[in-house]
């Protein structure tokens, strides 16, 4: 009897402490300044309606340093309840069936749209994340003030792209072309943003790609963004200092005017509109034109996602915060945090009256059917870690186009492998 | 016969746990995981795969030579530079306790931090050094931008920075040499050029041994100025192995790195150890 009582009134205060105590959530994103003003405003404001649950917010860098500490957290199991990560061929490698909890049952799942889910699952079906920013475009960033200057039309091929090229370059002594070879990767630009058009001449492409049955240099309709690249060189449109400027210095060209046209994701537009508020509006956005009018189209880049760790004590609460995140609500605060950049992927989610330039410019191949595609990577798990290299050296013209796209195709032979696909 | 250790096992004993914990383990696992596809969740054996895709890496060719050829001349400028500095200093002239310090001072400065400093100095538009060629008329080449200037001009940060240590070995080495020789060289009325051939150069050979030999696995390993400076590039035109070894791991293929590394173990191996007999039997017969 005693220790009946004894061991109720134990299991009480467990109880009663357990109920009261504060749980706290551990989150992990990227130091990028967006990535954790987003990341901030979201955990702020479920803290509100939840005054129990409290986060405690860690950073790592980005990049590929970033990618290690995020597998080995995971590997080891010492990663936080919820973390902060790519969707895409870049989650795939963290096997996210061994290592993720699955989503599929958050109350409000259907309300992600389709084109973000199926970008962080697996084959099962099951669903890892919910997005934590707003879908992106790969094209132009442009400076405006200088096409109504010149009385340019936005282009919408090729070749109309380099008639203004030529004009810029004629009329003017700025850089009709913003390339930033100090920070690589933005050198791959040219290539990635073309996967639009690749896409509506090869509609096969990504799934040969991915069996190993279709090759960037064998295909003609893929290897054009290598030969753009290669044509943008030989014309000579460049900045000077191409090779030493950094993506920084880029921003600065096309807010400033110094530039006319830089190759770029649209999640540059909140840099601009932190350091260069006041021309903001200056800079326009659109997609990378192709061989012709009647195929003109947007190359998508979906965001990183808010995944759950396998393993974690605060599974339920982890899920509770992801449901949140995606309402219209979690997009209103994020627009509130950082500012409209592009299309919510949460459905129901709108964007506020007044936009940025470059965000309006983009809005349009997202209401239009079949104005966007996503980007290759999300498309394929395999994508080559030297393409940057391969696309510096045809952009400072010390390789050739068709010489860079053999390279690269050997050089996915290597990620394929890694991830044990077959037929390679 | 050896000479019987005075002491008793059990002294070795700390040392043998944090030697065979921290060096011999690590080292065998990695001979076997350089055999297999291995992420932080699983390894799959690849058999030779990994030596065989290293090996037929359009780049490691390129990042071999550089790799060498980098070695070659940052060894050569270090001893060549390094003894006309350690003569120089040596030779009781004006503030010699401050321009020694002077020499040695890039050595203790970060490395990453001299590779930032050059970046900067070496821009190709607004750099110190192509802005002061240009004042007196001189159009500056881009330093670390052109491919086949790149990695040259990493090597010759590299001596700037490592030339100190080069000196101040042999500055050592020169103390050591009794002043007599000179002495008796001078009564047979060799002149300062003989002197210096005759004399000091055979005199510190022992000193040439430590400078070559240590600045060769500097250059044939270096990694964190080639990376602070130019990543390797443009393009892969600066690559030295130990940057190719480090993209691999970046992009996730561990067990390619993983024998990458087991290579350039088996390379510097094969270079410093005949090396080193080499230059020390002449030591010998000297």
């Amino acid at each position: 009897m005693t220790t009946r009582l004894i061991s109720t009134t134990a299991m009480l205060l467990a109880l009663g402490a357990s109920g009261a105590a504060a749980q706290e959530l551990t989150l992990l994103v990227d130091n990028s300044a967006d990535t954790v003003a987003i990341a901030e405003a979201l955990t702020a404001a479920y803290t509100e309606q939840n005054p129990d649950v409290s986060f405690s917010i860690e950073v790592r860098p980005g990049g590929s340093e970033g990618d290690n500490i995020v597998k080995t957290r995971l590997a080891t199991g010492e990663m936080t309840d919820v973390f902060l990560y790519n969707s895409g061929s870049l989650l795939q490698a963290l096997r996210p069936d061994r290592t993720l909890v699955p989503i599929n049952d958050i109350a409000n799942f259907d309300q992600i749209l389709d084109s973000f889910t199926q970008t962080v699952s697996d084959d099962q079906q099951n669903v890892y994340g919910v997005p934590a920013q707003t879908a992106m475009g790969g094209g132009m960033l442009y400076h405006v003030p200088t096409y109504e200057e010149l009385g340019l039309e936005v282009p919408t091929n090729w070749d109309d792209f380099m008639a203004n090229n030529a004009a810029i370059a004629e009329q003017t002594d700025k850089a009709p072309i913003i390339q930033t070879y100090q920070d690589t990767w933005t050198s791959q630009l040219l290539v990635l943003a073309d996967y639009y058009n690749v896409q509506a001449e090869e509609p096969g492409f990504a799934d040969a790609y991915t069996a190993n049955e279709a090759k960037y240099a064998s295909t003609p309709a893929a290897m054009e963004g290598f030969g753009r690249l290669q044509e943008a060189y030989e014309s000579g449109y460049f900045n000077e200092d191409f090779g030493a400027a950094n993506y920084d210095d880029g921003l600065r060209m096309v807010a400033n005017g110094e530039g006319v046209h830089y190759p770029m994701l649209t999640f540059a537009i909140p840099a601009i509109q932190q350091n260069y508020p006041d021309k903001l509006d200056d800079v326009g956005f659109f997609a990378q034109p192709g061989d012709s009018s009647d195929e003109n189209g947007l190359t998508v880049w979906m965001p990183a996602a808010y995944y759950i760790a396998r393993g974690g004590d605060n599974i339920d609460i982890a899920k509770d915060f992801l449901n949140f995140v995606a309402t219209t609500e979690g997009c209103d605060i994020i627009t509130e945090a950082v500012g409209a950049t592009g299309p919510y992927l949460i459905d129901g989610c709108t964007l506020p009256d007044s936009v940025p330039t470059s965000v309006a410019d983009m809005m349009p191949y997202f209401q239009r059917e079949g104005g966007t595609a996503p980007a290759l990577e999300y498309l394929s798990p395999i994508k080559g870690p030297a393409l940057e290299q391969l696309t510096v050296e045809v952009g400072s013209g010390i390789r050739d186009a068709q010489s860079a796209a053999e390279l690269y195709d050997a050089d996915v032979s290597k990620q394929a492998r890694q991830l044990g696909l077959p037929n390679w | 016969m050896r000479a019987k250790s005075p002491y008793p096992y059990w002294f070795f004993l700390p040392a043998a746990v944090i030697f065979v914990g921290l060096f011999l383990v690590p080292t065998v696992a990695s001979f076997y995981f350089s055999l297999t596809y291995w992420d932080p969740f699983e390894a799959r054996f690849a058999g030779w795969d990994n030596y065989v895709q290293f090996f037929s890496e359009p780049f490691l060719v390129r990042g071999t030579l550089n790799t060498l050829m980098f070695a070659f001349v940052t060894s050569l400028l270090k001893t060549v530079l390094g003894l006309l500095l350690a003569v120089l200093l040596t030779s009781g002239m004006f503030a010699q306790g401050f321009l020694r310090s002077v020499v040695f001072f890039p050595v203790l400065v970060s490395t990453i931090g001299v590779g930032i400093l050059f970046q900067e100095l070496m821009h190709p538009t607004q750099g110190a050094i192509n802005v002061g060629l240009e004042a007196i008329g001189i159009d500056g080449p881009g330093w670390l931008t052109n491919p086949s200037l790149a990695l040259f001009s990493v090597a010759l940060v590299d001596v700037w920075r490592g030339v100190g240590l080069a000196t101040l070995i042999y500055i050592a080495g020169l103390s050591t040499i009794a002043p007599d020789y000179y002495e008796a060289a001078r009564i047979d009325g060799a002149t300062r050029w003989q002197l210096f051939w005759r004399v000091t150069v055979p005199l510190v050979r022992p000193a040439t041994t430590t400078v070559v030999i240590l600045s060769l696995i500097g250059g044939l390993r270096l990694f964190d100025l080639v990376w602070a400076m130019t990543r390797g590039g443009p393009g892969f035109s600066s690559d030295v192995l130990a940057s190719v070894i480090y993209k691999q791991y970046q992009a996730g293929f561990w067990g390619l790195s993983t024998a990458g590394n087991v290579i350039l173990f088996l390379l510097i191996a094969l270079i410093v150890a005949p090396l080193a007999w080499w230059l020390n039997r002449k030591e010998l017969d000297a």
